[in-house]
């Protein structure tokens, strides 16, 4: 008696709605590192989705998705800590975080 | 020997047995309960940590009584409890707990010297401000030491053994606004570590090999029969066997932790802890834990030894040894000589008994490599007992005489401190090895008889006598100038309160009373560990050769007693003038003083050439990279120069006036770049909105 069709479903709700979280705290957000967050969450939900579909796809004893889950864990600490280093350079550099204040890339 | 064991074929595991994890696991719960305490909490600290302790006590003491039960049938009793932690592709890593002899004995004595220790600390760190720090890392210290007596997977045992590195490391450093403390802390976990390498790639090795983490696992662990035989097969280098190699990697971490040659020179150091800590941690137990470690894997170590002859009696056998066992014996002989010799011109009170304790540490080992488990274990035992005795001891004398550590400034204590000094002589008579009433005549005695009786080589056994002449005249030397002669310090000391004093009492009347369970007549502990039965029976004196040794060892003991006294006894030298042998044989005095060089030796050699290496990477940070990166932007910008000139005046002049124009055009464009990254975001998101409603449309049925 589950209220889903099968788990697979569930897990994709699951990183459907945290990708939703992350995609909302991405764009409302003014706070540079509130969007670095809002994208970390989205990654979170591909990684779960990666390992969901490994875990109920066809061939769960390949560890596919579990490595490309490692390999996207290991690219989202690098891009976290890139992210955060431009986050502070750019803090330096304008004395704020609030995304609606850098805007000199305009064209 | 060994090989003579059985042990009781394995049936369920028994309700105790299930329910071993508690055992460290309470102490840890405590750990972390204290752990979020406010510094004011020092009562609720303080009994947390007891309370917990005094709980497992009283489980290890269930267990005792459960393995003794058992013990019949000349079998002994083993029971395992394992689960799969983990799942990793087609191998599992496996954790579980074991109750067999070995263990029991040691969580008992842990658990017992602990919560008197816990006790004496209440007393002892009563003033000081970090008092809740303090009984958290002693609770956590506990529980992973627990946790290394009775794991059954060497994983398991290699993480309560790193939690107990942590936890010493942190227990060095109390005092760590201290510059020397937060020196000796790092010391400490830098040198352990060197043989923890060597420990971890035994177990790579072990787990390669035998493909299970688990000691005993009813027949496929790696302690057992069928490893061990597949094992002694393999050939490593230099003429091991695969099970040799791995015993001396696995030896290397042991004589990290336990101080042995060359890995010693953070045992010394790690005095600047509090004095409980030095008892606990650095006398009684954590550095007991390489010898138990390495009785523990006696099996691997000994395997492939020529089998035992049925009809040689116990404690006989002069054949039966591998090369690693070799090792073992040497190293463990060899540093109990070394760090004698040393103990006997040093004047920290606390110094001398380290050296004493990487001394005694030494027996251990060699007691293991010659005599087995049995004989080895018994010497840890005891000494665990009349060593905490004697530190906290010394804590007492350094409480009472307001933090003053040299011996030269103290004197005449007996009288100012009667029950430290009684208690304190127990200890000091227990390690010398007095003959008859005390514990460690008894177990030292095991100790020289097996390796009196190794046959081939005797070189253990003089260095092993010569080191107990050398434990008799240093402790003699030590109690002469604390408790006899007048008072040479400042302020007057006192006796300590009695939550410190009754500790000692207790812990002395075990130094005696131990013996009694190892003497020949009636090999309890050995007989004990090693599942046969006890038999009361004076005929254990007879055994030829016996009462020579007997002889032999108290007149050694009595000569460093009597040099000892000569020299010191009563004399209250004056703290200034240089010691008596000192003034004798200064050739002698002088590397003795300096700890025999080892430790500016590792400065001229290892440190050096480290900050020799650290040196050259900023030569060639600096230099040589710094040059190529130099160089290549120079390159560069005057690649830059070149097509600048280019640009100006051939390139620009041609696509300017089109720039114009697309310029001019582009504006209409540049309204949407805002510059504002959400807005960016946003179209991104309207596209793959997009992008999602195209795929369904095409889906569509």
């Amino acid at each position: 008696m589950t209220a889903f069709p099968s788990p697979l479903a569930g897990y994709l709700l699951v990183a459907a709605l945290l990708f939703a979280i992350g995609l909302a705290g991405a764009l409302v957000r003014r706070n540079a590192i509130l969007v670095l967050i809002g994208i970390e969450l989205m990654l979170n939900a591909a990684n779960l989705n990666l390992i969901a579909f490994w875990r109920y796809g066809p061939n769960p004893q390949l560890l596919t998705g579990l490595m490309f889950a490692i390999f996207s864990i290991a690219v989202a600490a690098a891009e976290a800590a890139v992210g955060l280093g431009l986050v502070i350079s750019i803090y330096r550099h304008a004395h704020t975080t609030d995304l609606d204040h850098i805007s000199r890339m305009k064209g | 020997m060994q090989e003579a064991i059985t042990f009781a074929p394995l049936t369920a595991p028994s309700s105790i047995a299930r329910i071993l994890w508690l055992i460290p696991a309470l102490p840890m719960f405590a750990a972390g309960i204290i752990a979020f305490l406010k510094q004011p909490h020092r009562k609720v600290s303080a009994a947390l940590a007891i309370g917990s302790l005094f709980i497992s006590l009283l489980l290890s003491l269930v267990a005792f009584a459960h393995v003794l039960a058992g013990w019949s049938h000349h079998s002994a009793v083993r029971e395992t409890v394992n689960f799969t932690w983990f799942r990793f592709g087609s191998s599992t890593v496996d954790l579980g707990w074991v109750l067999d002899p070995l263990a029991a004995i040691m969580i008992v004595m842990v658990c017992f010297v602990g919560l008197l220790i816990f006790i004496y600390s209440t007393g002892y760190m009563a003033h000081d401000e970090n008092f809740t720090r303090f009984f958290c890392f002693l609770s956590l210290f506990a529980g992973a030491m627990l946790g290394v007596v009775i794991a059954n997977s060497i994983l398991l045992l290699f993480m309560c053994w790193e939690l107990v590195g942590l936890t010493s490391y942190l227990l060095i450093g109390f005092w760590y606004q201290k510059p020397s403390a937060a020196a000796a802390a790092k010391k400490a976990f830098l040198t352990t570590r060197v043989g923890d390498i060597f420990f971890l790639l035994g177990i790579v090795w072990l787990f390669a090999q035998t493909g299970t983490l688990l000691f005993y696992d009813s027949g496929a662990g790696s302690l057992e029969a069928s490893a061990l035989a597949s094992l002694v097969t393999q050939h490593a280098a230099f003429g091991l066997t695969a099970t040799g190699a791995i015993g001396l990697l696995i030896f290397a971490g042991a004589a990290g932790k336990s101080g042995q040659l060359p890995l010693h020179v953070w045992l010394p150091d790690a005095m600047e802890g509090p004095t409980p800590v030095s008892a606990l941690i650095h006398a009684a137990t954590m550095v007991a834990a390489g010898v138990y470690l390495v009785a523990r894997v006696y099996p691997l170590i000994s395997a492939g030894a020529p089998a035992v002859h049925a009809s040689v009696p116990l404690g006989n056998n002069s054949t039966s040894t591998t090369a690693a066992l070799i090792v073992v014996t040497w190293v463990g002989a060899i540093t109990a000589v070394f760090a004698a010799l040393i103990a006997v011109a040093q004047d920290d009170i606390k110094r001398i008994l380290a050296y004493s304790t990487i001394s005694q540490l030494g027996y251990m080992m060699a007691g293991l490599g010659l005599g087995g488990v049995a004989v080895g274990m018994f010497h840890l035992i005891t000494h665990a007992f009349f060593k905490a005795l004697l530190f906290l001891g010394a804590g007492s004398v350094i409480h009472g005489c307001h933090e003053e550590q040299d011996v030269r400034r103290m004197g005449g204590l007996r009288v100012d401190m009667p029950l430290t000094f009684a208690t304190y002589a127990v200890g000091m008579l227990a390690l010398c090895g007095f003959p008859f009433v005390f514990s460690g005549f008894w177990s030292k005695d095991g100790i020289l008889e097996a390796a009196h009786q190794s046959g081939a080589i005797q070189g253990p056994f003089y260095l092993l006598a010569f080191g107990a002449l050398l434990t008799a005249f240093y402790m003699t030397r030590q109690v002469s100038y604390v408790f006899f002669g007048h008072w040479r310090g400042h302020a007057h000391a006192h006796e300590s309160p009695r939550v410190m004093t009754i500790p000692l009492a207790i812990l002395a009347f075990f130094a005696v009373a131990l013996g009694a369970i190892g003497t020949p007549a009636w090999p309890w502990f050995r007989a004990f560990l090693n599942g046969i039965p006890a038999k009361f029976a004076l005929s254990g004196f007879s055994e030829p050769g016996l009462w020579l040794l007997i002889l032999t060892s108290s007149v050694i003991v009595f000569l460093g007693l009597g040099f000892g006294w000569r020299l010191y006894g009563n004399k209250s030298p004056k703290p200034e003038t240089p010691d008596v042998l000192e003034a004798s044989v200064p050739w002698l005095w002088t590397p003795l003083r300096h700890r025999l060089y080892v430790d500016e030796f590792y400065g001229a050699t290892f440190i050096a050439f480290y900050y020799w290496w650290a040196r050259v990477a900023d030569w060639l940070d600096r230099r040589l990279w710094g040059g190529i990166v130099g160089l290549v932007a120079w390159l560069f910008g005057l690649w830059a120069q070149l097509n600048r000139l280019l640009d100006t005046y051939w390139v620009d002049g041609a696509f300017d006036k089109t720039c114009e124009e697309i310029s001019s055009g582009g504006g209409l464009l540049a309204r949407v770049e805002s510059g504002r990254v959400q807005g960016y975001l946003r179209y991104l998101a309207v596209g793959v909105v997009v992008l999602a409603a195209i795929l369904l449309w095409s889906f569509r049925p």
